[in-house]
């Protein structure tokens, strides 16, 4: 299925308030894009404008070749004839209906063969491992179970487009690893074009081809999973994306590939910039050595956090802290002295006022 | 001045989106619907309303000739001024107005009492037959609300006003005092009798909602008993008071029947009465203003009640489903007041229908005598001699035409309004947000703050004359029904409302993601969804329509004739037993109406009053 969706200049208000700031995405067929952002970043709406269940105030979307609303032409196609399915945060499976009428609605109103229903019920139900549950009312099923089935129903009328709002969100840790698991395959499988809104940036890195991050309405990046993670485009997605949190350090250029960050300075591509500027490291990006070595600053550990896989330490030095990853239990205790080193080539330089990525540097 | 073609085109194209846009705006199903409910409303409550104000402050046909320098048609403030100055006013609107204040005062308190008292036994305590006290506490509530008060008159009539006396006096040979037979006394005792189904409904829900361990804590600092219930229990079920409060005060300050029966005779009228009277003198006019002065009433107690029961006092979520609740112990008081409860229950049903079944018996009003028994009044052949010549009831066609206009009226009624009541629910519920949906939401509660006999009055006001192209109803079938769902209308949006509110959104988004258009989407989602809802309104409405005077009393003619206002004919014309005999069938007809109704839905009438 090669189905591109294309959006221009979408804007959407409520009241005074933009939800959606002429926000304009590119979405290549087969791609699996999440719209990421914090509660209120106009993700949802987003996608329930696609969906064709918002009226937004201003621009275009196209599904495929299709043009399915245009404020200045006028044109807002009815969700029906969108040839899209929606899977909802709360599963959204009709209470009053058995698992099989849940599926075969979309179909009975295609007026589809009944033999041909029922194979389709059959194969949706095998392709999200539910076989065996046609008789079931959704409340006789477990949260995973009708999220599956939700996900069932949105199979077997096969849609171009596969929209999910949340989906996962209501479900156990547990769980929700599998269905990333199940996710991931289907639209492997399927190739349909996704979009996927959620508010784990977990979910959105492991499951994603390409992000999008928002906030405020207007998407602040629009990249794949590595590059938002290691070049992320402002201070708010570096500080957003990544657990622990990047280490963000106030510094002023003080000469060609120089940052003065008052207790030391630091050696980073600075390109054209100068003036106040943000350095922003990753936890794990950061060496930790128990002895003097050159080109290492000493800190203090404040605090050490294992947690089996990995270890956190909390660096001090003065007023500065910073946040450290390593691999397994780290031998270092608190209150050690320690001596931390920095890769240039994995410091991000930004623009302190605009909070812009200034020199990406690779 | 040439426009160049060039620069009309995109003029053009703009106005061709824009008016697309507007056209996608309205055929959305919320909108539609929320424009016909607009429709339907206008012509249901606002046009009435208008009628009714510029009534009062235009001259009438019958002022021209009483009233030097009236002309018909033009604006006057005699009507207001006469209502409210001089001994006219005392006699026609602030007399009437004290006593149905008084009424409803009296009313409340005692039925505050009542109902209250049996709710904190039901639910908090650990008496027996609780159950059984909860299924009698809602019969009342099943029987007219007047029903009382013709038992009352079987009991205490004296010969004051003439005619024949009551079984008292007839009996003991002693007369009983005016004041028990007639005015304030007997109609706040029978009103409270049946009023105080609300309090107990309220106040049980308000007290089952309240998570024990508040009070155990209050029990736990050393507080006894009766300081708990004073400084814990109470103030959290006051929001609910209140609410029971002003509902019966504004329901009462409108009511017809009972002051009809036990008022009236001895000129103790109150609003309602006057009203009618009024009305039946000519002075449309002066009854308008009565009526006005009704509805203000009622919106200064319902607006009352909505600040007092405000966000910030309200404690309905406050503990939450899924609590424990621990029985206060009664020990010793126990069976006593079990005993208590269930005499004082059955007395007030019991006695009271025993009372009016004996009645049906007797061939001579007011004769107590073994060999006055008789079945003329039930089966008995056309005599001259009694009952003006009209056969017993049931060879009566004309009972049996207004026994089925009765019924048809309360199917009508509740099949329109649980239905408008799904469509009101849907537009508003989706809508909401916009100031289209507000705006429904709004018109569809005025009815609520127009008391029953002055809604009667705005039809009247209305539908008198024809309007467009609609002919005059008054006098027609269709009119009491259109009377009938309006009124209704507040009860259809409130439990459409909530009903709709339990239909996630995503459920019907769900299906139109998935190609389903408007009307499937109503007729395999919604409809189904909301059908628990859609009954449970019906039933209710089929109860109270079966049971409405005020509402109707002004708008029957003979043909459409029901059983509640033939009842008031019956008593009016001092043929008490007739009167009798058709308030049984009406009770009779409206429990069976509920018995099979409930049963196919299992909705019950808790669940419609929105418990």
């Amino acid at each position: 299925m090669e189905t591109t969706i294309r959006i221009n200049n979408l804007t959407k208000k409520f009241g005074k308030v933009f939800a959606l700031d002429h926000v304009s995405l590119d979405i290549e067929p087969e791609t699996f894009v999440t719209l990421l952002g914090p509660s209120g970043c106009g993700k949802t709406t987003l996608l329930r404008c696609v969906a064709g269940l918002e009226d937004p105030d201003g621009g275009e979307i196209y599904i495929g070749n299709k043009l399915v609303f245009s404020y200045d032409k006028g044109i807002s196609l009815a969700s029906s004839k969108r040839d899209l399915g929606l899977v909802f945060q709360n599963y959204a499976l009709w209470p009053h209906m058995k698992v099989d009428k849940n599926i075969t609605f979309a179909l009975e109103i295609q007026k589809m063969p009944k033999a041909e229903m029922e194979k389709r019920v059959k194969e949706s139900l095998k392709e999200v491992q539910m076989e065996g549950f046609e008789d079931r009312y959704p409340r006789e099923m477990s949260g995973g179970q009708q999220q599956r089935i939700a996900l069932a129903r949105m199979l077997a009328y096969r849609p171009k487009v596969f929209l999910m709002d949340e989906p996962l969100s209501n479900l156990d840790a547990r769980l929700r690893m599998d269905m990333r698991t199940e996710l991931k395959r289907l639209h492997h499988l399927s190739g349909a074009t996704t979009i996927y809104v959620t508010h784990d940036q977990v979910e959105a890195l492991t499951m994603s081809t390409i992000i999008a991050i928002m906030k405020g309405g207007v998407v602040q990046q629009f990249d794949t999973p590595d590059r938002v993670y290691h070049f992320p485009a402002s201070l708010f997605v570096a500080d957003f994306i990544g657990n622990p949190k990047v280490n963000l350090l106030d510094g002023v250029v003080s000469g060609n590939n120089s940052v003065d960050l008052g207790n030391f300075k630091i050696t980073v591509n600075t390109g054209n910039a100068n003036g106040s500027v943000v350095v922003g490291i990753r936890p794990e990006d950061i060496a930790i050595f128990s002895e003097p070595l050159p080109g290492a600053v000493e800190f203090s550990a404040y605090s050490v956090l294992p947690s089996g896989a990995d270890s956190t330490i909390i660096a001090r030095l003065g007023e500065m802290e910073l946040t450290v990853r390593v691999m397994g239990i780290s031998k270092i205790q608190m209150d050690d002295r320690i001596w931390l080193k920095f890769n240039p080539e994995t410091l991000n330089l930004y623009d302190k006022t605009s909070g812009n990525l200034i020199a990406p540097n690779n | 001045m040439q426009i160049p073609a060039t620069s009309s085109q995109p003029f053009l194209l703009k106005l061709q989106a824009s008016s697309r846009r507007f056209f996608h705006w309205l055929t959305k199903p919320h909108v539609v619907l929320a424009l016909i409910m607009l429709g339907l409303m206008a012509i249901m409550v606002v046009n009435p309303l208008y009628q009714l104000v510029e009534t009062t402050f235009t001259w009438q046909p019958v002022d021209t000739s009483r009233i030097p320098g009236a002309v018909e048609g033009e604006f006057t403030l005699f009507h207001w001024i006469r209502m409210s100055t001089g001994i006219f006013g005392r006699i026609y609107t602030y007399n009437p107005l004290m006593h149905s204040m008084t009424i409803a005062m009296g009313t409340v308190v005692f039925a505050l009492m009542i109902g209250g008292s049996l709710a904190w036994l039901v639910v908090r305590t650990d008496m027996p037959g609780r159950k059984l006290v909860t299924s009698l506490a809602v019969l009342p509530y099943i029987m007219p609300s007047w029903t009382l008060a013709q038992a009352w008159l079987v009991l205490f009539k004296n010969r004051t006003v003439g005619g024949a006396p009551g079984m008292i006096e007839s009996i003991l040979g002693v007369s009983p005092p005016d004041w028990l037979s007639y005015g304030p006394v007997p109609i706040i005792i029978c009103c409270a009798l049946h009023y105080y189904t609300f309090f107990f409904l309220f106040v049980s829900a308000a007290l089952m909602s309240i998570d024990s361990s508040l009070e155990e804590a209050g029990e736990l600092m050393g507080a006894d008993r009766w300081r708990i219930l004073r400084k814990i229990t109470l103030p959290l079920v006051l929001p609910a008071l209140l609410s029971g409060f002003i509902m019966t005060f504004s329901k009462v300050m409108g009511t017809f029947g009972g002051p009809n029966i036990l008022g009236s005779p001895v000129r103790y009228y109150v609003v309602a009465t006057m009203i009618r009277g009024s009305l039946a003198a000519g002075d449309k006019a002066d009854a308008f203003v009565l009526a006005i002065v009704l509805i203000m009433f009622s919106m200064v107690t319902i607006s009352l009640n909505q600040r007092l029961t405000g966000t910030r006092r309200s404690y309905e979520t406050i503990g939450g489903r899924g609590f424990v609740s621990n029985p206060s112990k009664l020990r010793n008081m126990k069976k006593v007041l079990f005993v208590v409860v269930i005499s004082f229950q059955l007395m007030v049903l019991v006695v009271p229908l025993g009372l009016l079944i004996y009645d049906t018996f007797l061939l001579r009003t007011g004769d107590y005598s073994l060999s006055n028994l008789t079945l003329q009044n039930w089966i008995g052949q056309p005599n001259p001699l009694y009952n003006d010549g009209e056969p017993g009831v049931l060879l009566n066609p004309k009972i049996y035409k207004t026994a089925w206009n009765s019924i048809r009226l309360a199917l009508y009624t509740s099949f329109f309004t649980a239905m408008l009541g799904v469509l009101l629910g849907y537009s508003i519920v989706k809508g909401r947000g916009t100031r289209l949906a507000k705006l429904v939401d709004q018109l569809a509660y005025i009815p609520y703050v127009i008391p029953g006999i002055a809604f009667g009055a705005v039809y009247i006001a209305m539908f008198a004359k024809k309007i467009g192209p609609l002919p005059s109803l008054y006098g027609t079938f269709a009119l009491l029904v259109i009377v009938s769902v309006a009124k209704h209308l507040p009860y259809s949006s409130r439990s459409g409302v909530s009903a709709m509110m339990q239909v996630g959104h995503e459920l019907e988004e769900a299906a139109q993601v998935s190609g389903a258009s408007v009307w499937q989407r109503f007729k395999r989602v919604i409809f189904p969804l909301t059908m628990s809802g859609f009954i449970s309104g019906f039933l209710l409405t089929f109860i109270t329509t079966m049971r409405e005077l005020s509402l109707i009393i002004l708008l029957v003619t003979r043909d459409t004739q029901l059983l509640a206002s033939l009842t008031m004919r019956y008593i009016e014309a001092g043929r008490d037993q007739m009167g009798n005999i058709v308030v049984l069938i009406l009770i009779i007809i409206t429990i069976i109406g509920n018995a099979i109704i409930s049963r196919f839905s299992g909705g019950s009438l808790k669940k419609g009053l929105g418990m």
